[in-house]
């Protein structure tokens, strides 16, 4: 089976800082995979040469079946090949109510001449209602996103990504601030959605990666350390070293 | 003893002047005959005689000679210098003595012919060219060189050996050059002379050389015997109508038809409501005109007049040669190549001059931009107000002035005081409105441009329209001249040296200073620098004070050469945010930059276009434009991930 | 009809409503000598900077982008429709004199003629290359939208493209307005230089239809066009375009990551309002009968801000009555019509302290009440700000601030 998502080889520095060096990652089409590591192990900057924010000083990043580069690619277009990212924090539109935010992440075609004459469809609409129903956000559709409380915003963000309808989804410490329910739901949530795509989730709560049940990639000043089971990567004394004999 | 000089002195005088004027009389006296019926031919050792005596009297002797002054008196023979006076004349005899009055009747005029006439000029230059004095040898100098003749030629020649002055010496000796190329016979000897000044850039060299390659353009059949610079090809080298103006000028075509010639020959021409077989309702056309006027000349009603047609094979029937008015190739040669070395030098020197005045736009761009940079750089405030302050600045140095007459010591008070007005401006500008709006840098763009208009009307209703005057000490006046292309005023100076000493005050103030080491924790992170007992409220308002008293203290700088009016700071407002822009922000040495650049442009662009600054303006801030889609964030920016993008 | 009675349109039928009695109450009041024809004009005129006001919300308000140089585009149509009002009334006045002269013309004196007339001002008596369609109203008419349009399009191309943003941008803008005022200050720009273009109040083939009517000709016509735009605006704002476009304002870096090329996206509307504009500046200068270079000093563009910033931005009716109400209070004051306040010492003669009055009050009303005249509606109609302790809502510069936005 081929990966949907393979980076190799790729370096970038930042004024002298090598924050990516010689980095290789795969993940296939419906896979879960737990991203963990230290500050400033190179995750972040990780995420942002996948989503095309920026650009490697060398190596190849390919997605797809047809093998497409995304290092010639903007953001808009890896996000319109079907790449969607959720950020550490919420970011939604403040200003815009839940149904306009829904709206604005629902698939569609996203050139400005289309969505000028762009009208909602009866099938438009109910695929915003499942999916508000999906966070629990039915109730809110009218409201503005900025009233609502810091959980519901992380919701309204997830329900934005499902609507993008991405092939592959990154989220980035996706627990920080949740109560032990809504963890347990994001969880469940996430496990499930790894079943018809690929998730990428970057994560500090190794209690979360644990309850992902799934492989984990560790990654350490720029490189992947290793690659397996979190039985597999805790036990390898490196990692420990990193981990634990560090902090 | 005061009797004793006094004898001595009277002595002396009366003893050395009668020897010297018997001299010059003596002269007079022994020449008599050839004096009062002179001969060209003969004249001559009479004249060099007298030139030569050494006696001051020679040369009033001389001038009243060629100026038909000198008399002889009926009564006795004697000869006399006259001057008019009432209907009579004033005498002077040949030593110098005054010799009473006469009238126009008891006197003779001597009548020099013009050949004489000429001799004896040539001679009063020579005579005024060693005169005793050098003011007077300075004079005679200078009114050759003003109007040089081929007649200065020999007397100038004769006057250098016997100079003693060294800068007159060579100066006679460089003028004995330029005139030996233009007017000496001989072509070699000239040549010489050309070539003698390589790639010399005084503007009367090339005053010299000019007047021997002026070209006129004549029409032949065949080439002429004449000096020919070139064969010029119609419609290439010379423009078909100027080409055919000469050919009906040299009387070898007959005038073209214009337009309206035609038209009143046509109007004129009409009778019942024809001209020439055609309607006059037809007239609407070129095509119906010509033919009407066609007819006109067949008839033998209007003159004839050339068509497009018949000045076409007319101007193919002849050659259109580029004609020396110099006649010698070889001198015509030798200037042309003399006056290549000498445009390629010149270019050389106009591109140091350029660099020099794009220098000196860009410490003005700089001083005018640096208080904007730190407030842009370090807070990420624009400030549209900025302009402002650098009108209120000028307007301090001309308040100033209205209490403190010496100019030196008003611009000394006026640069603190300065400092110290738009200090407390900015602060209190900063307290009031931009401390509210931080984070929002396009509500603080706008906030500021209201106060900027109040402001700015403000000014106007105090200090009026009209311009104000801001006078530079005396000591600013005036250029330092390297040559005749390069030069540079003293302002320019100055303010290139007071850009420098803010350079030099800037850095050391962030570098050196407890303030410095503040504003740059403030700058990087803020959060951080609170947490270390720094007051960012505190270093936001000193901020922003130095960037506004920096602009108060350029005010005063650009006032003391621009129009002080309340609009004054309006004019370097947007040239100011160009240079932070392009510069690249929050960086002391990206504005230097900056300034260079946009400088340095709009200089080399007003070089190219020289007509039109307007022009440059425009051409530059397309380039800006463009500039930034290469580098968006300007010459000197910050990378990765201190840009906080 | 039933989706025109929705919440979100009723402050477009209200503002219609109100556009129409306006018109109609002018109209009659110009039919019965109660205003007089430079009023009509007046009122004419600031229909037209509500118009170009109404574009400049569209790209400030809704898009975050403080453009600086739209009145640049504003005065481009004004040119260009000026260059064919020009043109075709010269042509009529050569025309009528070369009649008198004993020949009839011919197309290269008529020309020649025109072009003397036209340009003997600065010294030439050629007509310029850029003239060669100002003999055709059609042609002039589709220059009056597309050279703007073409301009904009190219420099926001170029901008965009590079992706400047904020303060950087709007710098850029300024720059662009002035470069095109030194630019057509220059005798040989083949727009008369600083004389401008002149006499246009005077309607080529209309002489016999007085002032006072084109004036109300006019006047309706800048009616019908603030009209129809603000429909055509509004139809934009309140459709997912205006979704988009207020994401962009509030978090572009959001907006490219839901797949939106947010540059296509800013050069559309940077392009559009434009295009607004140079339609407003071409209804405007006709009734101003005179345009020249001072027209496009970059302190024009910075008003524009003012008025949307005074009339409360991101809200279309906002900025057609800061535009009305700050053109309209500002010739009123420096008409010299308001009367001088004595202070004793000094007095105030609001001719020379208008423009401080309305510094200052706009400095007020950015530190104080970021919503403007709109804040005043909001009041009526319940309408509250959100309690966000301070936070934008958004992290861009052009974002909404917590008192601009509506609960």
């Amino acid at each position: 089976m081929n990966a949907l998502l393979e980076v190799s080889g790729v370096s970038v520095s930042f004024d002298g800082f090598r924050a990516i060096n010689n980095l290789t990652f795969n993940i296939n089409a419906a896979e879960l995979r737990a991203i963990i590591g230290p500050n400033g192990a190179g995750k972040s900057t990780f995420m942002d040469i996948v989503t095309g924010k920026t650009r490697p000083d060398k190596g190849s990043v390919t997605f797809g079946e047809k093998s497409l580069s995304l290092l010639k690619m903007t953001e808009a277009q890896i996000a319109r090949a079907g790449i969607g990212r959720k950020f550490q924090r919420p970011t939604v539109f403040e200003d815009q109510t839940v149904a306009e935010n829904l709206t604005l992440a629902l698939k569609a075609a996203r050139g400005p001449w289309r969505v000028l004459v762009w009208r909602s469809t009866a099938a438009d609409a109910d695929r915003i209602d499942a999916l508000a129903t999906e966070v629990g956000l039915s109730d809110h559709l009218a409201r503005k996103a900025g009233d609502l409380s810091h959980g519901q915003k992380q919701w309204l963000e997830i329900a934005m990504l499902l609507a993008q309808e991405p092939r592959l989804l990154l989220v980035d410490e996706p627990a920080a601030g949740m109560t032990l329910a809504e963890r347990e739901r994001t969880t469940e949530m996430l496990v499930n959605i790894a079943k018809t795509r690929a998730v990428v989730v970057v994560e500090h709560d190794m209690d979360f990666v644990r309850r992902l049940n799934c492989k984990v990639t560790v990654l350490h000043e720029g490189a992947v350390l290793a690659e397996g089971s979190l039985d597999h990567v805790t036990k390898n004394q490196t990692v420990i070293d990193v981990y634990l004999g560090r902090g | 003893m005061r009797l004793i000089a006094l004898l001595l002195a009277f002595l002396f005088s009366s003893m050395s002047a009668p020897v010297l004027a018997q001299q010059a009389a003596q002269i007079v006296a022994e020449n008599r005959d050839q004096i009062e019926k002179p001969s060209r031919q003969t004249i001559g050792p009479v004249i060099t005689a007298l030139a030569e005596s050494g006696d001051p009297m020679a040369d009033d002797i001389l001038a009243a000679w060629e100026a038909k002054r000198l008399v002889i008196r009926k009564a006795d023979g004697a000869m006399f210098i006259s001057a008019p006076d009432g209907a009579g004349f004033t005498l002077t005899a040949l030593d110098g003595a005054a010799a009473g009055t006469a009238t126009k009747g008891e006197i003779v005029e001597l009548k020099p012919n013009a050949g004489v006439r000429g001799l004896i000029s040539t001679a009063l230059v020579q005579f005024t060219l060693s005169d005793p004095d050098p003011v007077k040898r300075q004079a005679a100098l200078d009114s050759i060189a003003k109007d040089p003749k081929a007649e200065a030629l020999t007397p100038l020649r004769a006057s250098i050996a016997g100079e003693t002055d060294a800068t007159l010496k060579a100066q006679k000796e460089r003028l004995e050059r330029l005139l030996t190329l233009r007017f000496d016979p001989d072509s070699a000897a000239r040549v010489a002379a050309i070539d003698s000044f390589g790639a010399d850039l005084g503007l009367d060299l090339r005053g010299a050389l000019n007047p021997i390659l002026a070209t006129t353009i004549v029409a032949a059949t065949e080439p002429p015997a004449a000096n020919i610079d070139r064969t010029l090809r119609v419609g290439r080298d010379v423009d078909p109508v100027a080409a055919y103006e000469i050919l009906v000028a040299a009387g070898l075509a007959p005038a073209r038809l214009t337009l309206d010639v035609q038209r009143d020959a046509l109007i004129a021409n009409l009778k019942d409501g024809m001209v020439g077989g055609v309607a006059l309702a037809d007239l609407d056309s070129r095509a119906a005109r010509d033919r009407a006027y066609t007819a006109l000349e067949d008839q033998g009603a209007v003159p004839f007049a050339a068509t497009d047609d018949e000045a076409a094979a007319a101007l193919a029937a002849y050659q259109f040669y580029e004609v020396y008015t110099e006649t010698d190739p070889a001198v015509t040669a030798a200037a042309k190549a003399a006056l290549d070395a000498i445009g390629t030098k010149v270019g050389v020197m106009q591109t140091a001059d350029l660099a020099l005045d794009g220098l000196s736009l860009a410490s003005i761009y700089f001083l005018a931009a640096i208080g904007l940079a730190i407030t842009f750089g370090v807070m990420g405030v624009i400030n549209m107000a900025h302009g402002e302050f650098i009108t209120i600045g000028a307007y301090t140095g001309y308040v100033v002035q209205l209490y403190i007459t010496d100019y030196t010591a008003s611009i000394i008070v006026a640069l603190p005081l300065a400092f110290a007005i738009t200090f407390a401006a900015g602060v209190a500008m900063e307290r009031l409105v931009i401390r509210h709006l931080y984070k929002r840098p396009l509500e603080t763009l706008l906030a500021t441009f209201g106060i900027s208009i109040a402001l700015q009307q403000i000014l106007k209703n105090v200090f009026g329209t009209q311009a104000r005057p801001l006078t530079s000490p005396a000591w600013l006046d005036g250029a330092w001249v390297l040559n005749d292309v390069v030069s540079i005023s003293y302002i320019r100076i100055a303010i290139f040296v007071l850009a420098l000493v803010f350079l030099g005050f800037f850095l050391w103030l962030m570098k050196r200073t407890r303030l410095g080491l503040e504003v740059r924790a403030v700058t990087q992170n803020p959060t951080m620098a609170a947490s270390m007992g720094i007051n960012p409220d505190r270093i936001n308002m000193l901020t922003f004070g130095l960037g506004s008293g920096i602009a108060g203290i350029a005010g005063v700088a650009i006032g003391l050469f621009a129009k002080v009016t309340s609009e004054l700071g309006t004019d370097y407002i947007v040239q100011s945010f160009m240079t932070v822009v392009v510069g690249g922000v929050g960086n002391i040495w990206g504005t230097l930059a900056g300034a260079t650049m946009i400088g340095g442009l709009q200089k080399v662009i007003e070089f190219f276009n020289p007509s039109n600054t307007l022009a440059a303006q425009t051409y530059m801030i397309l380039f800006i434009i463009l500039f930034i889609q290469v580098r968006p964030r300007g010459i000197i920016a910050l990378r990765g991930r201190a840009a906080g993008d | 009809m039933r989706p025109l009675l929705q919440p979100r349109h009723r402050s477009m039928l209200v503002f219609l409503a109100g556009l129409a009695i306006f018109t109609i109450g002018v109209t009659i009041a110009a039919q019965f000598g109660l205003v007089s024809t430079s009023f009509v004009k007046t009122l004419g005129k600031t229909l037209c900077l509500c118009l170009a006001a109404l574009a400049m919300d569209l790209i400030w308000g809704y898009a975050g982008i403080l453009s600086l140089g739209h009145m640049a585009f504003f005065a481009l149509g004004g040119y260009m429709i000026g260059m064919w009002l020009m043109y075709a009334r010269t042509e009529e006045i050569v025309i009528a004199s070369l009649m008198n002269s004993g020949l009839p013309a011919t197309p290269e004196e008529v020309q020649q003629g025109i072009a003397t007339q036209i340009f003997g001002v600065v010294g030439a008596s050629d007509l310029p290359a850029i003239w060669g369609f100002a003999h055709s109203l059609p042609l002039q008419l589709m220059l009056v939208l597309a050279v703007p349009g073409v301009l904009a399009l190219v420099f926001g191309w170029l901008a965009f493209r590079s992706r400047v943003t904020g303060v950087y941008l709007s710098i850029l803008t300024q720059a662009m307005t002035l470069a095109l005022a030194l630019y057509l200050f220059q005798n040989d720009s083949g727009l008369r230089g600083n004389n401008g273009l002149s006499g246009l109040q005077n309607i080529p083939g209309m002489d016999a239809v007085g002032q006072e009517t084109i004036s109300l000709w006019f006047f309706w016509a800048s009616a019908l066009a603030l009209g129809v735009v603000y429909v055509l605006l509004h139809a934009i704002v309140a459709g997912k375009f205006g979704s988009v476009i207020r994401a962009i304002r509030d978090d572009e870096a959001r907006v490219r990551f839901l797949g939106y090329s947010v540059e296509s996206y800013k050069l559309f509307v940077f392009t559009l309002t434009a295009v607004i504009t140079a339609f407003a500046g071409a209804l405007y200068y006709p009734q101003a009968g005179i345009i020249n270079p001072a027209e496009l000093a970059p302190i024009a563009s910075i008003y524009l801000a003012v008025w949307v910033a005074i009339g409360g931005r991101g809200r279309l009716y906002g900025a057609v009555i800061g535009a009305a109400v700050v053109s309209l209070l500002s010739s009123w004051f420096t008409g010299g019509r308001v009367p001088s306040i004595p202070l004793g010492f000094a007095t105030i003669n609001w001719v020379d302290w208008w423009q401080v009055l309305l510094g200052l009050t706009f400095v007020a009303v950015t530190l104080f009440a970021p919503k403007g005249i709109g804040g005043v509606f909001d009041r009526l109609t319940g309408v509250h700000t959100p309690d966000r302790k301070g936070a934008p809502l958004g992290p861009d510069d052009g974002s909404l601030q917590e008192r601009e936005a509506q609960q």
